[in-house]
This record gives C-alpha cells, sequence and structure tokens, in this order.
C-alpha cells in the first residue's frame, strides 16, 4: 500500500522535529546562534594552541617518577631528547643480566629454570676447593663457558629468583642494543678457553689419580698380598682418555655442594662415595 | 625579469624556512621538540629533506595517462607562481603594474584548479580521483567568498591595481599619479575630520579606513585556508581517508614541485590579503608628533631604503599571516564536506554580500 501524500508530509514533519530537537540539546540551533558558538569555542581552541607555544619556551626537566615534583610539572615541552638525556631508572630496575663470576658456585640453576634457554653453562669440576662466595658459599666448579643469550632473554627474572648466592642479578642497564646479534652474547666467564682446557685436564688426572690409587688399594685387598706399590703416572694418562671420551654421553646429574657450610677438605669423602659416576658428570 | 628572479629566489628561500616553522610550530603547539639534530635547533632539516627528495627516482605509474600526469605539477606551480606577477612587494617592485591586477591574479590563480584536476585524474587512482574531485568543488567554492571579499577591497579603493592599493594606504599616497589630491581620514570618514594622512602606520590601512574591513579579512583568510587546501578544509588531501589526494601517487621533485606550489600558494594569498587589507609594504607604524616612527621606517619610493623597508613590511606580514595558517591547522580538526559547503556558502558568502554593500556605502559617506 503507498502511503498517501499527507501521512508522506507527516513523516517528514516529524522527522525534521526530531533531528531540531537533538540539535537543541548540544548547540543552540539558530543561524546566528550557530555562528556565534562557532566563532566562540573556535577562539577557545586557538587559545589553548597558543597557551601551549608560550609554554614551550621551556622543557620538561627528566626527573623519574620517584621525584617528588614528578607530578608537579604539568606544562612545557614534553620531548626528551634520548640519546643526550635521559629519565633516571629507579635503581631495582630490572633489565641486563649481570653474572657477579666472584660469586657464582656454577649451580646451573638459573640455566635450568630459563623458560627461553638463554643462559648456557659448561662446569668444570675442580679437584678442590676453588674458593669463597662472599656469603660463605664453597665454589668447587669452574665455568668454562657461561653465557647469557640477552637476545632471547624474555627479562622474566627468574633465573635471579632461584640463583642461590645472588650473584645473577638484573642491573638498571636497559639500553644495550647492538648491530650485531652476537654482541647480545654475554660471557660471563672468568676463564679462557686455554685455561679451561687446563682445569678439565687437572681434574682427569685428579680422577685417574684416585681411580689408580683405589684400584690398587682394592688389589692389594682382594689378594690380601703384598704387592709392590705401581708406579701412579705412566697409568694416570691412560686413564684419562678412557674417561674424557665417554663425558658427553649423561646428562649433567650435579651435585652441587649444599649451603651449610663444610670444612675445606671435604674433598675426599664426596669423590669416594660416589667414585664410579663421577667421570661421567663433566657434560 | 628583476621581479621575477626575487620573487623566485623569495618563493624558495620562504619555502624553506616555512616548511622548518611548520614543524617547529606543530611541534610546540603539540609540547614537542620538532627537528633538533640537522644543524643549530635542526635548521638544516628542510634543506636534508629537499636533497632526499631530488635524489629520489621519478616514478610515473604504468596506468597513468602520461602526459597529464607529467606536465600537472608543471601547470599547478606555474600557476601559483604566474600570481606573484602582479604583487607590489616594494613601491617600486612589481612585476607588471597592470590596471587589472586583482582579476588577473583571481583569474590567474584559478588555473591551479585544471592542474588539480590533471593530476588527479590522470593518476588513474581512486584516491587520487577522489580528491581532485573535492579539491575542485572546495576550490571553486570558496572562490566566491574570497572574490566578494577582494571586490570589498576593491570597491572601497575603486582601484583593481594593486600597487594603487598599496600607495593609498601609507603616507606615500600623493608619490603615485592621480593620487595627489588624496586626503586620508581617520576611519575613512570626512565628517570626522581627522586627517591622518602624514600619519600613516596602521591608521591609513585599510582595515583601519573601513573598520568592517577586520571581519572581511577575516572571511578573506578563512577562504584562502581553503583555496589553499590548507587544514582545517585540507579535505582534498586527507591523510587519513584518501592517503594524500590528488598527490598521491607523484614522488620525488614533482612531489616537491606540487608542495613548493602549495606553500607558494599560501604566501601569494596572504601577501594579497597583506596588500588589501594591511597596508601592503607601508609601515605599520605611525608618525607621532615628532616621532616620525613612519618616515623612519618606510622610505621614499624609489630610494633603496623605500624599497628595502617596503620589501620587509610586506614580508613580515605575510609571515605573520603564515604563522595564523599553521596555528589554525595545528588547533582544529578537519570539516566535513556538508560543515565545509555550509560554511562557505550559508556564513560566508551572504556575510560577504553584506559587507560588500557596507562597504560601497562606507566609500559614499568618506
Amino acid at each position: 500500500m503507498l502511503p498517501s501524500r499527507k501521512n508522506f508530509f507527516w513523516s517528514f514533519r516529524n522527522f525534521s522535529i526530531q533531528r531540531m530537537q537533538v540539535n537543541v540539546k548540544g548547540a543552540n540551533s539558530s543561524y546566528f546562534g550557530n555562528i556565534r558558538e562557532g566563532i566562540k569555542s573556535s577562539w577557545e581552541g586557538l587559545k589553548l594552541s597558543l597557551k601551549h607555544i608560550f609554554e614551550a619556551r621551556r622543557s620538561r626537566k627528566p626527573i623519574g617518577v620517584a621525584d617528588k615534583e614528578y607530578f608537579g610539572q604539568q606544562t612545557g615541552i614534553v620531548t626528551l631528547k634520548y640519546p643526550y638525556e635521559a629519565l633516571p631508572v629507579p635503581d631495582n630496575g630490572r633489565y641486563r643480566l649481570h653474572n657477579e663470576m666472584e660469586d657464582c658456585i656454577v649451580c646451573d640453576k638459573c640455566a635450568e629454570i630459563c623458560p627461553v634457554d638463554c643462559i648456557e653453562i659448561e662446569p668444570v669440576k675442580a679437584t678442590e676447593e676453588i674458593r669463597k662466595t662472599s656469603d660463605g658459599h664453597s665454589v668447587r666448579l669452574y665455568a668454562a663457558k657461561f653465557d647469557i643469550d640477552m637476545a632471547k632473554c624474555c627479562f622474566c627474572g627468574l633465573c635471579t629468583t632461584v640463583c642461590p648466592t645472588e650473584c645473577l642479578t638484573m642491573t638498571k642497564t636497559y639500553d644495550f642494543s647492538e648491530f650485531i646479534m652476537d654482541n647480545l652474547n654475554y660471557h660471563f666467564s672468568d676463564l679462557s678457553p686455554a685455561e679451561a682446557e687446563l682445569k678439565k685436564k687437572a681434574y682427569e688426572d685428579f680422577q685417574a689419580a684416585k681411580l689408580a690409587a683405589k684400584n690398587a688399594a682394592n688389589a692389594a685387598k682382594a689378594n690380601a698380598e703384598a704387592p709392590a706399590p705401581k708406579a701412579e703416572v705412566p697409568r694416570k694418562e691412560v686413564l684419562a682418555t678412557e674417561t674424557s671420551a665417554e663425558t658427553p654421553a649423561n646428562p649433567p646429574a650435579e651435585n652441587t655442594p649444599p649451603k651449610p657450610v663444610i670444612k675445606r677438605p671435604v674433598m675426599k669423602p664426596v669423590i669416594k662415595k660416589t667414585d664410579p659416576n663421577l667421570p661421567d658428570t663433566q657434560a | 625579469m628583476l621581479a621575477f628572479l626575487i620573487f623566485l629566489g623569495l618563493l624558495l628561500t620562504y619555502m624553506i624556512l616555512a616548511v622548518y616553522a611548520e614543524r617547529k610550530v606543530s611541534a610546540f603547539i603539540q609540547d614537542r621538540l620538532g627537528p633538533m639534530e640537522i644543524g643549530w635547533y635542526g635548521i638544516g632539516q628542510t634543506v636534508a629533506d629537499l636533497i632526499k627528495l631530488l635524489q629520489k627516482e621519478d616514478i610515473v605509474p604504468e596506468r597513468a595517462d602520461k602526459w597529464p600526469f607529467l606536465a600537472a605539477p608543471m601547470i599547478i606551480f606555474v600557476a601559483v607562481f604566474a600570481g606573484f606577477a602582479v604583487m607590489p612587494l616594494t613601491p617600486d617592485l612589481q612585476g607588471s603594474d597592470a590596471a587589472v591586477g586583482v582579476f588577473y591574479l583571481l583569474a590567474i590563480i584559478s588555473i591551479d584548479i585544471i592542474g588539480l584536476l590533471m593530476a588527479g585524474w590522470s593518476s588513474n587512482n581512486k584516491y587520487s580521483l577522489l580528491g581532485a574531485m573535492r579539491s575542485i568543488a572546495q576550490i571553486i567554492s570558496y572562490e566566491v567568498p574570497v572574490g566578494l571579499a577582494v571586490i570589498c577591497a576593491a570597491v572601497y579603493c575603486q582601484t583593481l591595481d594593486l600597487q594603487a592599493i598599496s600607495f593609498q594606504q601609507g603616507i606615500w599616497i600623493h608619490e603615485y599619479p592621480g593620487y595627489a589630491q588624496e586626503t586620508n581620514y581617520l576611519f575613512g570618514l570626512r565628517s570626522l575630520g581627522i586627517d591622518v594622512t602624514q600619519v600613516g602606520g596602521f591608521l591609513t590601512w585599510n582595515v583601519v579606513r573601513m573598520p568592517l574591513f577586520f571581519v572581511v579579512y577575516v572571511i578573506f583568510f578563512i577562504a584562502t585556508l581553503a583555496e589553499c587546501n590548507r587544514a582545517p578544509f585540507d579535505i582534498p588531501e586527507a591523510e587519513s581517508e584518501l592517503v594524500g589526494g590528488f598527490h598521491t601517487e607523484y614522488s620525488g621533485f614533482r612531489w616537491a614541485i606540487l608542495f613548493l606550489a602549495e606553500y607558494g600558494m599560501m604566501l601569494l594569498l596572504t601577501m594579497l590579503g597583506a596588500v588589501l587589507f594591511l597596508g601592503g609594504w607601508n609601515t605599520p607604524l605611525p608618525n607621532i608628533g615628532p616621532v616620525k616612527l613612519a618616515f623612519w621606517t618606510s622610505g621614499a619610493p624609489g630610494t633603496v631604503y623605500g624599497n628595502l623597508t617596503g620589501a620587509f613590511w610586506l614580508v613580515t606580514k605575510a609571515f605573520g599571516g603564515i604563522f595564523v595558517q599553521m596555528w589554525v591547522r595545528w588547533t582544529y580538526p578537519r570539516l566535513r564536506v556538508d560543515q565545509l559547503m555550509y560554511l562557505c556558502w550559508k556564513v560566508l558568502t551572504p556575510a560577504c554580500l553584506i559587507l560588500l554593500f557596507l562597504s560601497a556605502v562606507w566609500r559614499l559617506l568618506g
């Protein structure tokens, strides 16, 4: 059914009335009212931008959120010329990782908890206690490799929470971008590769000597005789090559020294207890 | 020839400064610093940008209509630059002292539209075409208030010669042939009986000679913003919806020419506004009793000092206008098309018609 001419007219009229009412709500909808309001609001806008130009004479100071004045700076240029000036970072900022090698006991906990596997550690057993950390832990492992790849790091901070000696920390350094990705792989090991090789060798030698001594003792016990003591030095070398051949096979079943401080010469009993397994743990 | 070289040099120098100024003004309005790296306070930024632009490849889209596409930037620039031919930069320096200067100016800058349409249509890109169509609709609409505002001044000054209009608004009025007997009264009213012919300064500017010209100048200014496609009337460019409007497909040198034309248009129209309403090359400082500020700050026509001060004042006024254009641009959001047309046809044009009538009446009173 077509709408009659009259209905059509009425609907149009209602529509226009509705529209007018909507307009009335905001501005004065009369012709001159619109113009007046347009001029007024335009002038307000111009005044506002002029105020900002005027206030652009000075810049806001780069102060940190801890500063009392932090919310006091409401006007002025906001831009920070970054490489030349920077906002102070709180001392507990958690950005780049740092490992204090002196205090590290190479326990590998950080590498294990890391969700993105960005820490790589290669421990080398020492023949005796190397040093004490500043909080009294004994260090018995050298780190032939202690690499943290900050390119992979997701800054979760888990490694720092598990660190027993708190040697691995996040520092407030945040600007360490590099053009070459490999440069983001930080090497914390305090041993040069040659030195690390030397330490490995020393441990293997030591281990071989132990084994030889034990074999000798066993032999002596079994025979219940009095065998002539063998010359240790040449045998050591043969055994050392044997043990090093099977090193990479097993996963690191690390037995890190427990927290309580133990006497210095504890090396002997530990080695004796786990004698057959020890050469395997060098992976 | 001298005027040609001076205006070309002025235009190029001005463009480098204006782009820098635009970036700084926008930065300060938005509490930023703007370019800071190249040179002292980033002063060399535009030069660096220009060098980069000139090195770029001159790309012509494969499906574009080649010749109109290549020619359009030149037509746009020539149309704008030709407008400077009748601009009286100093009392003596004017490319052409045509008696129909104002008429010529309005006619020649309308050719700009043909260039815009050529650029947009030949690009074979829907955004370019839409931008060009909007641009044309806008410029043709706003030529009405611009024309009426200009006519207000022409009616009041009784001439279309821009140099004559300039002379009328200052202390050197008697130097112009035919104006030896003219007298400038305050507010252009003889009945007030205050002779300001030898006082000069801003008191003899058109905005003071006919006080309602302030409104006319505001209308002229708003309409010229639309003519230049400047924000808040930058619907033809509208980066957020049309990418870049008619110059979407341009790059390198040709884009630089379009940019130069846009900034040239700004300078031309603010200069025209300064000549028509703000005294042209005349000094704003009046003679106050024995303190002859007007004579000190504007030399007599024909002298080197007169030419230097004349150029200084006109360029200063134009730059002031350009600053306001930038100020406006970084304050207001873009108008909708219907708001644009409402403003043009329902506000500016009727107001201008009434003011034209009042200008004529004021002339008869004066």
